[in-house]
């Protein structure tokens, strides 16, 4: 084995660890901007540290490979925005299970300018 | 390097009857399109390591495409879920 089939192995175990945390995330946290956060970010890590695997295994398919990684870096956090932004706008607020030190300051923002639109 | 090219499958696979359990199950339509989206990362990912098994370069094309139209179909989908479309 060359040096090069090592890293790629050893970059493809650690991306498809994170793919199986990721999933692990989704079936277990308990509200949906925590299965976002969960989702998204291993899910990120994972896949670009995977095919950066395949990457250094075959180095002819290099250039093909970086668009995929460049393409994934920028859809994936873009869409999950764009579902907890959508989420948000549903009246779908965040689990908070009384504690004083949480708080939702978005929220908080929002209904002090509802109130003034109503008021002017 | 078949060793590590059969645990990687395995934790794939794995990972994808998670989050269809979490499609299949979800509460909200919000977890179903999550679910739905980390399916389609699992899969582009698996697509590409496909590729490096049976030496086909073409598959990078599939697993390219396959990411443009899932990122399309979750936006579109939280487009309409805010009420926006």
């Amino acid at each position: 084995m060359s040096i090069m089939e090592i890293i790629g192995g050893i970059l493809i175990i650690i991306g498809s660890i994170f793919l199986f945390l990721g999933s692990l995330g989704i079936l277990r946290m308990p509200d949906i901007y925590n299965r976002i956060q969960a989702g998204t970010k291993a899910t990120t890590l994972g896949a670009m540290s995977l095919i950066l695997g395949v990457g250094f295994l075959e180095p002819s398919w290099l250039l093909k490979i970086l668009i995929i990684i460049i393409f994934i870096a920028y859809s994936n956090p873009l869409s999950s925005h764009a579902l907890a932004r959508a989420m948000y706008k549903r009246k779908w607020y965040p689990l908070i299970k009384g504690d004083p030190e949480k708080m939702d300051a978005y929220r908080e923002v929002n209904t002090n300018k509802e109130k003034e639109e109503v008021k002017s | 390097m078949v060793y590590i090219l059969f645990i990687a499958l395995f934790f794939m696979v794995v990972g994808l009857i998670f989050a269809a359990i979490r499609f299949i199950k979800g509460p909200t339509a919000g977890d179903r399109v999550v679910a739905l989206d980390t399916l389609t990362t699992i899969g582009v990912a698996g697509m590409v390591l496909l590729a490096y098994v049976f030496e086909r370069f073409i598959y990078l094309d599939v697993s390219l495409v396959y990411g443009v139209l899932g990122f399309i179909g979750v936006i579109v989908i939280a487009r309409y879920l805010e009420g926006a479309l």
